[in-house]
């Protein structure tokens, strides 16, 4: 069949097919019957040569019939509860692996750091610059009457969005980095658990701990055990590169990907609402040190409850 | 076959036809990225004018944008848009899984997650690297994740035909032959009458005497051939 007469045959049914595709309601039942259409239409006028132009059209027309047909549904991308109550947790048993390798990375140096912080007076000042550490006993000296930052309603705001920004931000730079073979994961822990571990014992040694610790008992629930999840995620991507198994290692890449953006959902939900805690509660030092000593306490026992529960379902 | 060599990603559907699109590079690559950093620069100046009588407050709000800006930006506009930031729709290019379906939130995540990755060591050096590297420019991201960035396909505009009698070939044709007839037709207002006559004259000796113009005579053909009247 020659191409004029092609065209003159099927114009009609591309129409009403570009129609449907538009969105078109009427006839919207009749998209894969005219799709499978456009698809022999394709084949045919490749296999007889007609025109690149026509080709070109026809490929247009097929590829955007496959993109609706073939494409993810949106409707399905809703179940947030079923993510939160299932899927998370479960990603997190099913790499518990990477988890405690992250858990350990992290808490170890921290650990050590802390301790010498504790024994020694001036290991501290490996890590920080003098006016840093000036800056944050100022922050956590009992003999200040509000403890954290002093500040009214508007700069707990400030302060939420300043928490939002900087933590998802270290959140998402100690996942990404994980790419680098695991060893960007990997410094972000360490060097976060240092840093932690080292401000920690220096207040303690310094007698502050009574207004540090409640300060960062109720966030520390979410937030150190969202980046530890983070790292997690990260290192995940590192060994399906260094130990892909039987998979290529881009395909090995892609398996991880899939399961780490489930975990960095999850982290930075938690992240979100660390921020939250640590700007409007946290900072309420006029609330009894005992009770925000028990709700952290609580927070904490939740957290790897919640986390741990993935594991009941069996992986 | 050319398809070693150029950048066209096909793709095999169930319905058992291939599916093209061609890849972009990184030049159009970063100027749509450089576009989009313009947008968002401009919407964060915008938004910073608007939120500065609100003091304190202003400041924790501006911050919130710039941290969904700085993040979420590309996903929000693959995932919502077919693909396409404001930089990708203005140079034509579309985001898509490997297999040109839409991309969904995972997969736009994770490969804006890791442009963190791709910007090392400086100047998105690590991207250029693996683009160059890779069969269908793609970046680390993007090989993660599964992507790539094509150009959205142009529906392509009819040509003019040469006016001229349509004819009836001098002897049976093989497709092959057939089609460069055709092209030679389609491609008239392109090349000069110089070059016409001398691709005319290649077949001269299937020329029937009684056509006076080799050049008319041949389009005359290729019309025929393609049906039209």
């Amino acid at each position: 069949m020659k191409q004029a007469e092609f065209e003159r045959q099927h114009t009609s049914l591309w129409q009403s097919y570009e129609a449907t595709l538009d969105g078109d309601a009427a006839t919207a039942s009749a998209l894969p019957g005219l799709y499978r259409n456009v698809c022999a239409h394709l084949s045919l006028a490749k296999q007889r040569r007609y025109s690149p132009e026509l080709i070109g059209r026809l490929n247009d027309l097929a590829s955007r019939g496959y993109f609706v047909l073939y494409g993810a549904s949106h409707r399905h991308q809703r179940l947030w509860l079923r993510f939160f109550a299932v899927d998370f947790p479960r990603t997190i048993a099913k790499n518990r692996r990477y988890v405690l390798g992250a858990v350990l990375l992290f808490v170890l140096p921290g650990l050590a750091m802390g301790l010498s912080a504790y024994f020694t007076e001036d290991v501290i000042y490996s890590m920080f610059h003098p006016s840093e550490v000036r800056h944050f006993e100022a922050m956590y000296d009992p003999a200040n009457a509000r403890v954290g930052r002093e500040r009214d309603a508007g700069d707990d705001w400030m302060m939420f969005a300043h928490y939002v920004y900087n933590n998802i931000g270290i959140a998402f730079r100690t996942f990404a980095t994980g790419l680098l073979f695991g060893l960007g994961s990997a410094f972000f822990l360490v060097y976060n658990g240092l840093a932690m571990g080292g401000v920690a014992g220096h207040l303690t040694r310094a007698g502050y701990g009574v207004t540090f610790y409640p300060f960062v008992i109720g966030h520390g629930a979410l937030e150190l055990t969202a980046i530890a999840l983070s790292g997690a995620a990260g290192l995940r991507l590192g060994a399906a590169l260094l130990m892909p198994g039987k998979l290529s290692r881009l395909n090995a890449l892609r398996g991880a990907a899939g399961e780490s953006a489930i975990i960095i959902y999850g982290a930075s939900a938690m992240l979100l609402v660390a921020a939250a805690v640590e700007a409007f509660w946290s900072s309420r030092s006029a609330l009894p040190d005992g009770l925000r000593l028990g709700v952290g306490t609580i927070l904490w026992l939740l957290v790897l409850f919640y986390l741990c529960s993935g594991r009941k379902r069996g992986t | 076959m050319p398809g070693a060599l150029d950048t066209l990603h096909r793709v095999v559907t169930p319905e058992n036809i291939d599916l093209q699109a061609e890849a972009a590079g990184p030049l159009s690559r970063c100027l749509a990225y450089l576009v989009d950093l313009a947008l968002r620069t401009g919407v964060m100046i915008v938004l910073g004018l608007l939120t500065l009588p609100l003091g304190q407050v202003g400041g924790g709000l501006l911050l919130l944008a710039w941290f969904l800006l700085d993040w979420f930006y590309p996903v929000m506009f693959e995932v919502l848009a077919r693909g396409q930031t404001p930089g990708k729709r203005m140079l034509g290019l579309r985001v898509v899984n490997s297999d040109l379906s839409p991309v969904g939130w995972n997969v736009s995540l994770i490969r804006n997650l890791l442009r963190t990755v791709d910007f090392l060591p400086m100047g998105n050096l690590l991207a250029l690297l693996s683009m160059c590297m890779s069969e269908r420019f793609q970046r680390l991201g993007d090989l993660a994740a599964g992507t790539l960035v094509i150009y959205v396909p142009q529906v392509p505009r009819g040509v003019p035909l040469p006016g001229v009698p349509t004819m009836a070939p001098p002897l049976p044709l093989s497709p092959d032959e057939a089609q460069a007839i055709i092209n030679f037709t389609r491609r008239s207002h392109q090349l000069s009458g110089e070059r016409q006559r001398e691709l005319a004259a290649v077949l001269e000796p299937a020329r029937p005497a009684r056509a006076s113009d080799p050049v008319a005579y041949w389009q005359g053909v290729g019309l025929g051939l393609m049906g039209e009247s």
